[in-house]
C-alpha cells in the first residue's frame, strides 16, 4: 500500500477546479478503484459514473492524465510511484458534474442514423449470411460506446461549432457496419455518410483508433473503407462514366430510398387502421429534475425509488402494441 | 437509449479545464521526428533530382529511381530505355513523367495524411492535444477534397513500380555484356520489392481488391485477396518509411557508383 497524489476535477457546468488529493493504491488497482476509495474517505458526493470495472459497459470513460481512458482499464502499475496522476471529465461533452459528462450528443447522431433496412423479399427468420460476410460488420459490434473516440476526435473536440455537422468516429463505424451488412437494402449509406454525417470532415489522424479501448480499427476498417466507397460513387470518373453508360443510375433508382418494410399481407383487425410505419415515434421522456437542472440523487428527495427509468418515466409495461412501427407478418 | 441527467436547455458548457493538455508523455517526440525525417527526405530527394548527373551506372545498367523511367533529351541514350521526348531544361526533372504521380501517391497517401496533418499542420500534434488552428473543415472542401483522388495515384504508381521492376531486370548486366549480378542489383531488388510491398498495402489498392464487395462469399477469390492485401495494409506506415529509406539508399548507392567514391561488389559478372 502506498499514498499516490491525485489532482481530480471537480465542479459543473458554473465552473471547477482540480483538487489534490492523497489516495492510498494497493497491488492490482486501477484508476476507477482509486476513485472508489476517494468516495469512500474524502469526497462522499464526488460524481462518478461507473458500471461493470470490466471495460465491458463503457461508464467509466474520463481523462487520465490528458489522455481519453477508461477508469477501469487504467492500472496504476502504468504510473510511476511519484507521479501525480490528473483525472478529468471528458473534455468534448458539456459537463453535468464532477467526472460526468452529458454525452447526449451521441444518441442524438445515432437518432439520426438511418437503422438497418431488411431485405423486402424476405421475412424474419428467413435471413441467412455467411461466416465471412458478417465478419467486417462484426468487429464494429464489439463498440461499447464508452464515446472516448468521439470525445478525442479533434473535429469535434477542439471546434465545437463543427458538431451539427460531424457524427463522430463511433457513427461512422456504424455507417461501415450497415454499408458492409450483406442483408441490408439500402443503396445511399455512402451518400448518408458524406452529406449527413459529415465523412469528409475526418483528416484520418487515428486518434479514435489510438483510444479505442475495444481495439477496433475504426479508421483502417471503417472510415478509410467508407471514404473509399465514397470516392466510388463521387469521385471516380470512371465509375460515374460507367454508371451513365451502364444506366446503372436507373437500376439503383427502382430500389426504394426509404426503410424496406417486409413485405406480407397487412391484415385490418375490427376496422382498425393498419400500422402506419412512417409515424414518428414519440421521444423517451427526460428524467425528472430539481430547481438546479440535477436529478435528485437523494432517494429522499426523489419521488421514487431506484433510477429513472431510460425509457422515460411516463411509459408503463407491457407497451401497447398499436403505438409502435411494428407489426408481425404471420399475425 | 438512455436517460440524460438534465433537460436539454441549451448549449451547455464543457468543464472549465484551463490546461490546453494534461498529456505528461513525450506526445510531442512522434511529430517532431516526423517532421525530422520528412524534410530530410525532401530535401535529399529535391537536390537528387535536379542534379541531373551521377544517376547511371553504364558498365553495370544500374538506373537510380529518381530518374525512372529516364525520358528527357539530357538523358544518356542508353539509360533511356522508353525513348527521349522531354525538353533538357535544368527545372525539368529526367524523370518529369513519373515523379508528379509517385509524389501525388505519396501526398494523398492515407499513412501521410496522418503523418503530414500531425506534424506539420497540427491539425491535431497528438491525440487529445488541441489543435493548431481556430477554424477546422477537414477534407469537405478545395484544395483538400482532392485528396480522394489517391486511387488514381495509385493506379498511377503501379505502373511505374512496373517501370523500376524492368529497370531492375535490365541492371543485371555486366560490363562485357550478358548476366551479371552484384551488390547494386540486390540494393535495387530490395527496393523493387518493397516499393511493390508498399503499392499494395495502399488503402485503396485494398478497397478495390475487395473492400468495396458486400458479400465476400460470392467473390472467394478477391476474398483471399482481400485478406492478403489487408495483412500487408496493416503495415502500411513501416513500408511507407521503409521505401523512402530504400530510394534514398539505393540513390544514394548508385550515385558513390557513378561518382567512383566506391566500386560495385560483384559477385557474377
Amino acid at each position: 500500500m502506498t499514498l499516490r497524489q491525485f489532482k481530480v476535477w471537480r465542479g459543473d457546468a458554473a465552473g471547477g477546479e482540480l483538487n489534490d488529493y492523497k489516495v492510498e493504491v494497493n497491488e492490482g488497482e486501477v484508476v476507477l478503484d482509486v476513485i472508489h476509495r476517494l468516495q469512500a474517505t474524502q469526497e462522499p458526493d464526488l460524481a462518478c459514473r461507473w458500471n461493470c470495472k470490466a471495460g465491458k459497459c463503457g461508464s467509466c470513460s474520463m481523462e487520465i492524465n490528458g489522455m481519453p481512458r477508461l477508469g477501469c482499464m487504467t492500472r496504476m502499475s502504468t504510473f510511476e510511484e511519484d507521479e501525480t496522476i490528473t483525472i478529468t471529465p471528458l473534455r468534448t461533452f458539456p459537463v453535468i458534474r464532477d467526472l460526468v459528462t452529458d454525452v447526449s450528443f451521441n444518441y442524438t447522431k445515432a437518432q439520426e442514423m438511418p437503422a438497418f433496412a431488411p431485405p423486402a423479399d424476405l421475412a424474419p427468420g428467413e435471413y441467412r449470411m455467411q461466416q465471412i460476410d458478417v465478419e467486417r460488420s462484426q468487429e464494429f459490434r464489439k463498440c461499447i460506446e464508452c464515446f472516448l473516440c468521439q470525445n478525442t476526435c479533434h473535429v469535434v473536440r477542439d471546434h465545437d461549432e463543427n458538431k451539427p455537422a460531424f457524427s463522430g468516429p463511433r457513427l461512422f463505424i456504424r455507417a461501415a457496419e450497415l454499408d458492409m451488412h450483406p442483408l441490408d437494402a439500402r443503396h445511399d449509406r455512402k451518400e448518408i455518410a458524406q452529406q449527413s454525417q459529415g465523412l469528409g470532415y475526418c483528416n484520418i489522424t487515428k486518434c479514435c483508433t489510438e483510444v479505442c479501448p475495444e481495439h477496433i480499427k475504426i479508421t483502417d476498417n471503417a472510415i478509410i473503407p467508407m471514404k473509399e466507397r465514397v470516392v466510388d460513387r463521387r469521385y471516380d470518373p470512371l465509375v460515374v462514366f460507367g454508371r451513365k453508360i451502364l444506366r446503372r443510375d436507373q437500376l439503383a433508382a427502382t430500389v426504394p430510398a426509404g426503410p424496406t418494410v417486409h413485405a406480407g399481407p397487412v391484415t385490418v383487425a375490427d376496422g382498425q387502421a393498419p400500422v402506419d410505419f412512417g409515424r414518428e415515434t414519440r421521444p423517451p421522456q427526460p428524467a425528472e429534475v430539481n430547481a438546479a437542472g440535477h436529478v435528485n440523487l437523494n432517494e429522499m428527495l426523489s419521488d421514487r425509488a431506484a433510477a429513472a427509468s431510460p425509457f422515460g418515466d411516463d411509459i408503463t409495461f407491457p407497451i401497447n402494441p398499436n403505438t409502435l412501427n411494428y407489426y408481425h407478418p404471420e399475425r | 437509449m438512455t436517460t440524460t441527467a438534465t433537460r436539454p436547455a441549451g448549449a451547455k458548457p464543457r468543464a472549465a479545464i484551463e490546461a490546453k493538455t494534461l498529456r505528461t508523455d513525450r506526445w510531442w517526440l512522434a511529430p517532431v521526428l516526423t517532421v525530422i525525417g520528412l524534410t530530410a527526405w525532401v530535401a535529399y530527394a529535391t537536390f537528387r533530382v535536379f542534379m541531373q548527373k551521377l544517376y547511371w551506372v553504364d558498365a553495370y545498367h544500374y538506373l537510380t529511381p529518381f530518374y525512372s523511367p529516364c525520358v528527357s533529351k539530357g538523358c544518356y541514350p542508353a539509360a533511356a530505355e522508353f525513348g527521349r521526348f522531354i525538353p533538357d531544361n535544368p527545372l525539368i526533372p529526367f524523370a518529369a513523367l513519373s515523379l508528379p504521380f509517385l509524389l501525388l501517391f505519396r501526398l494523398t497517401c492515407y499513412y501521410y495524411r496522418k503523418a503530414y496533418y500531425r506534424s506539420f499542420w497540427l491539425s491535431p500534434p497528438a491525440c487529445a492535444v488541441p489543435d493548431g488552428h481556430a477554424t477546422y473543415s477537414g477534407e469537405t472542401r478545395f484544395p483538400l477534397i482532392f485528396q480522394n483522388a489517391h486511387r488514381y495515384a495509385f493506379y498511377a504508381a503501379g505502373l511505374i513500380s512496373l517501370i523500376n521492376t524492368w529497370d531492375a531486370v535490365l541492371a543485371m548486366h555486366s560490363p562485357g555484356g550478358g548476366f551479371g549480378f552484384g551488390l547494386g542489383n540486390v540494393i535495387l531488388w530490395i527496393n523493387v520489392i518493397m516499393l511493390w510491398a508498399y503499392t499494395a498495402s495502399c488503402h485503396s489498392c485494398r478497397h478495390i481488391i475487395g473492400g468495396r464487395l458486400k458479400h465476400f462469399s460470392k467473390h472467394p477469390v478477391r476474398y483471399k485477396l482481400w485478406t492478403w492485401v489487408s495483412k500487408l495494409n496493416a503495415r502500411h506506415m513501416g513500408l511507407a518509411w521503409i521505401t523512402l529509406a530504400t530510394l534514398a539508399l539505393t540513390d544514394f548507392y548508385i550515385m558513390g557508383l557513378a561518382a567512383n567514391w566506391w566500386p560495385d561488389l560483384r559477385f557474377i559478372g
